[in-house]
């Protein structure tokens, strides 16, 4: 029996069908499932922000082992470096059968000079180099069965709670790397705000993001469908998330919490009413690290590949002409010369 | 940049990154997931039984024809969904395969659709801008080789076909309509035409054996093959079931018992347990086999004569220079041709010309004629004329001089 699902498609030849019975085909949800995790999965996160924000804890505490640079190198040095270098530490985690090779890209050095101009370029150029190694080895003949994928999915950046507004610093970081890369804005050491403050800050940071034309993750023009629309607009609003970071494990109520403990009471970390790191760490790892994923390879390498062809004038939608004989050598003559 | 070596950790707490098969099967199935079937076989053999019994349903078939002049293929595609999967299912069969009398090209249509598929993507894939996980997918997944129940061996046509198709799609073969077979027979058969598959150097498809999961039931499985299907979509009452089922006035063949046929064996292994396989192969090995292929035919290597990695812009340079110097060539060509046609029809021109002229001279020369026949002609009448003028005004002297003579004489009697 064909149901008359004409009506929703344009396409005249595709008819819905119903089953009369079982099939198997959500069998293949399981398939899908057991291939992921075998295969295991690529994860790269870039934090950028000024010495002292809080980047290493933060990301040890969302990932909760030692995976920032300053947990691994065997000779740190808290020094502040005289020019922005990127870092670059990978490490395997697994959890219940799921293998991640997860990257954290350090960036010491922002920010902290007297003179901060063009800071960003390491950390543009570093991108840029990412989505060009992944495009070398797409054009390649031979290619390998899997692109080892170095790319950055998401770049967290760090604001300091000054309660204020965005600095320039932070506008002009934003505005350049929006565009090529899912920034994901949160308030460091939010410890130092109250709610009201917090709040008010927020708004106002919200407000300078929209004047400035700044797009951060999850940016509203790669919602696909009104529910993802309805969850996306919701995380958009209580964006940038105030975070608190510590690796430390305090008793309250006789459960071990992780929280900074001061004089005046213990901030527990993952508790929601003190700050929004749950937040952040579902944001990024629970719910929408796919779709961080997906928005990288589907957006912003797109974009780079675009703009990298179109500039070297590789057409490769003409490799397919030149190899057929010309048939119309007028014609053909128009199209090659509004190609040059 | 520098990097530590990878080492693994341990992690403290629950992070929650196991979930990321869980968001990935989500996300897809809000996209929805696709599968191309094709089906070859002789007309009338089964196909779209089977098809429809697979699918638990009825496909939009009409009976074809024994008398098409070639082969061609025939592809509808389905949306199908089963709880919240959604399946974008495309059946493409043959029409008119095994008909012929000349059957030395009946593969070709069924190798160009396979390549065309490839091709479309291949020509997404390299766009500027492109739309690749948008693209709706019609590369071939899976192809159902029919064999006939002869229960001897394969045909020719079967192996030439499955030869000329082992490197391009993941060839599933079944034996239709099994229930002609005995079961002492079908295995001898199966047995058969496995070894003429191996002596022949066919690539069927072996269900994979990587994953501990379902490498069991796969190896198992791989020694059933080819499958022997029977297909119906009627239902006949056994015991107190209604099950799907061939009557006969023997007995009744039910297609979904194990024993009777090896029809839920192909659904287990096509669909539950290696769909996303077959995908994957077809991504990773067919098409890259495809496009390897083409971009080779095309001029591109990933290595340059010495050697040296040469980068895909630079083989594209040189290859671009080539097209316009061909381009050139071509319109100096057509110029020179041009030219060539102008001189030819110029001389065809000249050569009326002349022809025009020497006419009008002949002509010319043929009116002075005629006018000086004539004058000759006047001039003989003036000359008459002139003669007979004089003789006359001689006659009329003398006729004159004989009267004045007459007159005298009369004259002078009278005196």
């Amino acid at each position: 029996m064909i149901t008359a699902a004409h009506a929703n498609n344009p396409n005249p030849y595709i008819q819905g069908t119903d089953l009369f019975g079982y099939v198997g085909i959500e069998a293949v949800l399981d398939q899908m499932r057991r291939k992921t995790i075998k295969a295991g999965l690529e994860f790269n996160i870039m934090v950028v922000g000024q010495s002292g924000l809080g980047k290493s804890t933060l990301v040890n505490t969302l990932f909760k082992s030692k995976v920032s640079r300053k947990s691994c190198t065997p000779n740190y040095e808290e020094k502040i470096s005289k020019t922005v270098k990127l870092h670059s530490v990978s490490h395997v985690i697994e959890e219940k059968g799921v293998k991640m090779k997860l990257t954290v890209i350090d960036t010491p050095g922002f920010g902290d000079q007297i003179n901060n101009d063009n800071c960003w370029d390491p950390i543009v150029k570093h991108i840029n180099e990412q989505y060009e190694k992944y495009l070398r080895e797409e054009i390649n003949i031979n290619r390998k069965r899997r692109i080892p994928d170095s790319r950055v999915h998401c770049c967290i950046y760090f604001l300091p709670a000054t309660g204020h507004r965005l600095r320039p610093i932070d506008v002009e970081f934003m505005k350049r790397l929006g565009k090529i890369v899912s920034i994901v804005p949160v308030i460091a050491k939010a410890d130092t705000l109250t709610i009201e403050e917090r709040h008010e800050f927020k708004e106002r940071i919200r407000e300078d993001l929209t004047v400035n034309g700044i797009d951060v993750y999850p940016q509203r023009e790669y919602d696909e469908d009104p529910e993802e629309r309805v969850l996306n607009d919701r995380i958009r609003e209580s964006l940038p998330f105030a975070v608190v970071g510590t690796d430390k494990e305090h008793q309250v109520n006789g459960n071990k919490v992780l929280g900074r403990k001061t004089k005046w009471g213990i901030i527990e970390v993952e508790n929601v009413a003190h700050c929004e790191f749950a937040n952040l760490r579902d944001l990024l790892i629970r719910s929408h690290l796919q779709d961080l994923k997906d928005v990288t390879h589907d957006v912003h390498y797109e974009t780079y590949r675009v703009r990298r062809l179109n500039e070297s004038n590789v057409d490769f939608s003409d490799l397919s002409r030149s190899a057929r004989p010309l048939e119309n050598g007028c014609a053909d003559k128009c199209e090659s010369d509004s190609h040059l | 940049i520098w990097l530590t070596s990878i080492r693994p950790l341990s992690l403290a707490g629950h992070v929650g990154f196991d979930s990321l098969p869980d968001q990935l099967v989500n996300k897809s199935i809000c996209q929805g997931f696709c599968f191309n079937i094709l089906c070859i076989g002789e007309t009338g053999i089964g196909k779209s039984t089977l098809m429809d019994t697979l699918f638990n349903t009825n496909f939009e078939n009409f009976e074809s024809s024994h008398f098409e002049p070639q082969v061609k293929l025939r592809a509808q595609t389905y949306d199908l969904q089963e709880s919240n999967v959604r399946l974008r299912l495309t059946v493409v069969n043959t029409v008119g395969f095994g008909d012929q009398m000349n059957k030395q090209e009946s593969y070709q249509p069924v190798v160009d659709y396979i390549d065309r598929q490839f091709e479309s993507y291949l020509q997404e894939e390299l766009k500027i801008k492109r739309s690749l996980h948008n693209y709706h997918d019609s590369r071939v997944h899976a192809c159902l080789y029919f064999i006939s129940p002869s229960g001897h061996s394969l045909k020719s046509l079967d192996l030439v076909t499955m030869k000329k198709l082992d490197s391009k799609v993941n060839i599933i073969p079944v034996i239709a309509k099994a229930d002609t077979i005995s079961k002492s027979e079908l295995h001898k058969f199966k047995i058969k035409i496995m070894s003429e598959l191996v002596s022949n150097g066919v690539q069927i498809y072996q269900f994979p054996l990587d994953d501990e999961t379902v490498a069991k039931v796969n190896t198992t499985m791989n020694g059933h093959l080819p499958f022997a299907v029977v297909g119906s979509t009627e239902e006949v009452s056994v015991g107190n079931k209604m099950v799907k089922a061939r009557q006969y006035p023997w007995g009744v063949v039910q297609v979904e018992n194990e024993s009777h046929c090896d029809f839920v064996k192909l659904r287990e292994m096509l669909i539950c347990v290696n769909m996303e396989d077959l995908r994957e192969q077809t991504h990773t090995r067919h098409y890259e086999l495809y496009r390897r292929c083409k971009l080779e035919e095309m001029g591109f290597k990933d290595t340059g004569p010495e050697c040296k990695p040469v980068s895909l812009q630079q083989t594209y340079e040189a290859k671009r220079q080539e097209f316009l110097v061909e381009l050139q060539k071509r319109e100096d060509e057509m110029r020179q041709m041009f030219v060539q046609r102008v001189k030819e029809k110029e001389s065809e021109l000249k050569e009326a010309e002349r022809e025009l002229q020497s006419r009008f001279e002949q002509l010319k020369r043929l009116h002075a004629d005629e006018k000086s026949a004539l004058e000759e002609k006047k001039r003989l009448l003036d000359d008459d004329q002139s003669s007979f003028g004089k003789r006359r005004a001689a006659a009329q002297l003398l006729q004159a001089q004989s009267l004045t003579a007459n007159g005298k004489k009369d004259k002078d009697r009278k005196k």
